[in-house]
C-alpha cells in the first residue's frame, strides 16, 4: 500500500511544471495575465514550492486523516468530485466484467470442444475482429447507428432528465437500461481475448487421462467437460480477477469520454493534462489500492478453488 | 447341458471381429488399428502385447467407445456377450451402438471397468478420489450418498489402501503412485463389472509396487469372478498374469493362443522375434540383446500384403508382399496370421 501510494506520487510528479503552470497558460491563453508574484502566491497557499518529500508527506498526512485534498479546477474536495462517479465506475466496470465472462465462457468451451468446426472458425473469426476493433470506434458507430436509425441518444448513463435527479427506484431502474451498451463495448475487447484463453486452457485440459477415465466410467459427456476439464480450466481466471477492475478502468478511459459515461476515467484524464496532482494522485492511488486488494482476494479465491495450491504449504 | 458361466469352453464374453479403428488426419489416415479379431475369454486373463504404436491401446479405446476425433470406428464387430441373471443378457454388439447413447454409457464403468497407466493424472486435481468414485457408483447404481460412500469406503479397503475412511476426503495428489493406482482399480470396480481392461496398469511403477498391483488384480479376479485384458509390452507380465495372449503388429493381430504355446511354441515369425527380445538370465553377460531388424514403419505407408513382411527373417517374395494372411487355427489350437502355415 506504501509502495502503490509513493509510486502514484512520483508518476503524478514526474512531468515538469504543476497545476500553476497549467493555470497560467489558461489564463494567458483566455487574455488575462498572472504575475510572477501571484503565481508565487498560489504555489505556496498549495505548497508547491516545498521540496518533493515533503509535499508527499504532507499528502499522506492529509489522506490519513481522510482528507483527499482539493480538485484543485474544480474547487472542491477530491472526495467529492470522485465520490459518485466511483460508484458509477464500479457498476459500469463490473457489468462489462460480468458480460465477458458470461459471453466469453460458453462460446471458449464450445470452441475448444468443437475444435475446428464451423462454429468454432466463427467464433475465432468474431473474437479476432472483436479484438483488432479499438472500443471507441465501435462506441462511435454504435451510437452513429442508435441515432440515425433509433432516433435515440444511446451516450450516458442516465436519461437527461434524470441525471441530476436524487437516487430513487426509477433512476436506479433508468441506469439498468443504460448499462448494457457500454458493458457491451467495454466488454468486447476482453471477450475476445477471453475466447482465445479459455479455449487454449480447455484444449490444454481435454487430453488429460482424468477426462478419458470420467468418459469410461460412463458419464454423460456433457458432465465429462463440464465438471472436470472446464472446472480446471477456469482456475486460472480466478487469478486474473485482481487486476481486471484497474484495467477496465484505466482501459474505458476513451470509450467514456466517447460515451460521455460519468466515470473516473475521463476524470483523470483531466486531471492528469492539467496537472492537477491532488485529484489525480487520488485516483491512481485508488487503482492502486483496488490492484492490491483484488490481487489479494483472487489469490485467496484460488486458494479456496484449487486444492493443489492449498495443500502445497502442509506437504 | 454345460454352464456357461464355469466351463471355459463356453462362448467368449467378448469377441472382437474384424475391427478398423481409423485416424482421418489432414495428412491422412492413420489405420490404428486394422482388421483385429480376438476372442476374450470369460473368467480368465487375456494379455495384448505388441510394440508401441502397434494399435493396443486404441483396441482398448475402441471396445470402450471412447476414441477421440479424429478417430472412428470404421468397421468390424465387438460382441459382448452378457450373463444372464441381471435382466440384461444377450449380445451385443458395442461396435453399433451410439457411443454418446444411454446404453454405451451404461456399459462404461457398469460393464467394462478401465485402468490406465496414468496414475498421477487419472484423477481430477481438484476434485476428491471419493467424489469421483461416488459419482460413478451413483451413476450406475440407485442408491443414496450415504450409500454410494459406505460402497466406495469399502472398495478402497478391498484393494488394500489404510484408512480408507480418510482417504476418500483426500486428492490424488496426496496419494503415492502405488496407492492412486489401487484408487482407480477401486473406481473402475465399484460397480462390479464383467470385464476390466488394464492398459499398462503397472508401466509408470516402481518394480516392487508393479508386483503387488498385479498381485491384487489376480486377487480380485478370483474373488470376484471377473475377466481381464490386460494390455502390456512387458512380457515378463504377461508370463505371470495371463491365461491366454493377443500378440498385435501395425493395427492387427498377429497371433493369438494360450500362454504357454506363445511362450514356448511361438508360431508367427513376429512373435518368435519378441520372445528372443527378452533379456534372458541364462544368457552369457555382455552379449548384445536380439533386437528385432527394421522398425516400425511410418503409419501412412504401411507395407502391402503382410505389414511385418520387410522385417521378417522369414520373408517369402511373391507372396508375403502379395497378399494378406488371415488369422487361421493350426493344428493344436493358436491361431497365427502367416503364410508360413497357411500357404496362400
Amino acid at each position: 500500500m506504501w509502495a502503490v501510494s509513493v509510486l502514484a506520487f512520483v508518476i503524478i510528479q514526474l512531468p515538469p511544471g504543476d497545476y500553476i503552470t497549467t493555470y497560467i497558460a489558461q489564463m494567458s491563453g483566455s487574455g488575462s495575465f498572472v504575475s510572477a508574484q501571484e503565481a508565487e502566491a498560489l504555489r505556496q497557499q498549495y505548497g508547491l514550492d516545498q521540496p518533493l518529500y515533503v509535499q508527499y508527506l504532507r499528502w499522506m498526512a492529509m489522506i490519513l486523516q481522510g482528507n483527499f485534498g482539493m480538485a484543485l479546477e474544480y474547487s472542491r474536495p477530491v472526495a467529492e468530485v470522485i465520490g459518485d462517479r466511483l460508484w458509477l465506475t464500479m457498476v459500469v466496470s463490473v457489468a462489462a466484467i460480468v458480460f465477458t465472462w458470461l459471453v466469453a465462457l460458453p462460446i471458449g468451451i464450445y470452441s475448444a470442444v468443437r475444435q475446428y468446426s464451423l462454429g468454432d472458425y466463427i467464433a475465432t473469426f468474431v473474437g479476432f475482429i472483436g479484438l483488432a476493433v479499438p472500443s471507441f470506434m465501435l462506441a462511435l458507430i454504435l451510437m452513429y447507428l442508435g441515432f440515425t436509425l433509433f432516433n435515440a441518444n444511446i451516450g450516458g448513463l442516465f436519461s437527461d432528465e434524470l441525471a441530476e435527479a436524487p437516487w430513487g427506484l426509477a433512476k436506479l431502474w433508468d441506469l439498468t437500461k443504460h448499462l448494457p451498451l457500454p458493458a457491451l463495448i467495454l466488454g468486447l475487447a476482453g471477450t475476445a481475448q477471453l475466447i482465445r484463453i479459455m479455449r487454449a486452457n480447455l484444449l490444454d485440459e481435454l487430453g488429460k487421462p482424468y477426462v478419458v477415465t470420467a468418459r469410461a466410467r460412463g458419464l454423460p459427456e456433457s458432465r465429462v467437460i463440464l465438471k472436470y476439464p472446464v472446472r480446471v480450466a477456469l482456475n486460472p481466471f480466478a487469478s486474473t480477477i485482481g487486476y481486471l477492475l484497474p484495467y477496465v478502468v484505466s482501459g474505458s478511459i476513451i470509450v467514456s469520454l466517447v460515451l460521455s459515461l460519468p466515470t473516473v476515467g475521463p476524470l483523470l484524464l483531466k486531471a492528469l493534462i492539467a496537472q492537477d496532482m491532488f485529484l489525480a494522485g487520488t485516483i491512481v492511488l485508488l487503482l492502486g489500492v483496488m490492484t492490491v486488494i483484488g490481487t489479494f482476494l483472487s489469490d485467496l479465491l484460488l486458494l479456496w478453488i484449487d486444492p493443489r495450491i492449498r495443500f502445497e504449504g502442509k506437504q | 447341458m454345460v454352464d456357461p458361466v464355469t466351463d471355459s469352453r463356453a462362448a467368449p464374453i467378448l469377441s472382437v471381429r474384424d475391427l478398423k479403428t481409423h485416424f482421418f488426419q489432414d495428412e491422412g489416415t492413420v489405420r490404428a488399428v486394422d482388421g483385429a479379431s480376438f476372442d476374450v475369454p470369460r473368467r480368465k486373463t487375456l494379455g495384448i502385447v505388441g510394440e508401441s504404436g502397434c494399435g493396443k491401446s486404441v483396441t482398448a479405446r475402441s471396445i470402450l467407445r471412447i476414441v477421440e476425433r479424429p478417430g472412428r470406428i470404421v468397421g468390424g464387430s465387438i460382441l459382448l456377450r452378457r450373463d444372464a441373471g441381471n435382466g440384461r443378457a444377450g449380445e451385443v454388439d458395442l461396435a453399433g451402438l451410439d457411443p454418446a447413447g444411454y446404453e454405451m454409457r451404461q456399459i462404461r464403468g457398469g460393464d467394462i471397468g478401465l485402468i490406465f497407466q496414468e496414475p498421477m493424472t487419472s484423477f481430477s486435481p481438484v476434485h476428491t478420489v471419493g467424489n469421483q468414485i461416488i459419482e460413478t457408483i451413483q451413476l450406475h447404481q440407485n442408491v443414496s450418498v450415504e450409500a454410494a460412500r459406505l460402497k466406495a469406503t469399502e472398495m478402497l479397503h478391498l484393494v488394500g489402501i489404510p484408512k480408507p475412511e480418510r482417504r476418500l476426503d483426500e486428492y490424488a495428489f496426496q496419494l503415492s503412485g502405488g496407492l492412486r493406482q489401487r484408487a482407480m482399480i477401486a473406481m473402475a470396480l465399484s460397480c462390479g463389472p464383467r470385464i476390466l481392461i488394464a492398459d499398462e496398469p503397472t508401466t509408470a511403477l516402481d518394480v516392487t509396487t508393479q508386483a503387488q498391483i498385479l498381485d491384487l488384480l489376480r486377487h480380485l479376479q478370483d474373488r470376484e469372478g471377473m475377466t481381464i485384458i490386460l494390455i502390456t509390452h512387458n512380457l515378463g507380465v504377461v508370463a505371470e498374469m495371463c491365461d491366454e495372449v493377443v500378440v498385435m503388429y501395425l493395427g492387427r493381430v498377429v497371433e493369438q493362443g494360450p500362454v504357454d504355446a506363445i511362450f514356448h511354441a511361438p508360431k508367427h515369425p513376429y512373435t518368435q522375434a519378441l520372445l528372443r527380445s527378452i533379456p534372458s538370465i541364462h544368457a552369457t553377460v555382455r552379449t548384445e540383446l536380439p533386437t528385432i531388424a527394421g522398425s516400425i514403419p511410418h503409419p501412412y505407408n504401411r507395407p502391402s500384403g503382410c505389414p511385418f513382411h520387410p522385417r521378417c527373417p522369414d520373408f517369402m517374395p511373391g507372396t508375403c508382399d502379395r497378399s494378406e494372411p488371415s488369422l487361421r487355427p493350426v493344428e493344436d489350437g493358436p491361431g497365427v496370421s502367416c503364410f508360413l502355415y497357411h500357404p496362400a
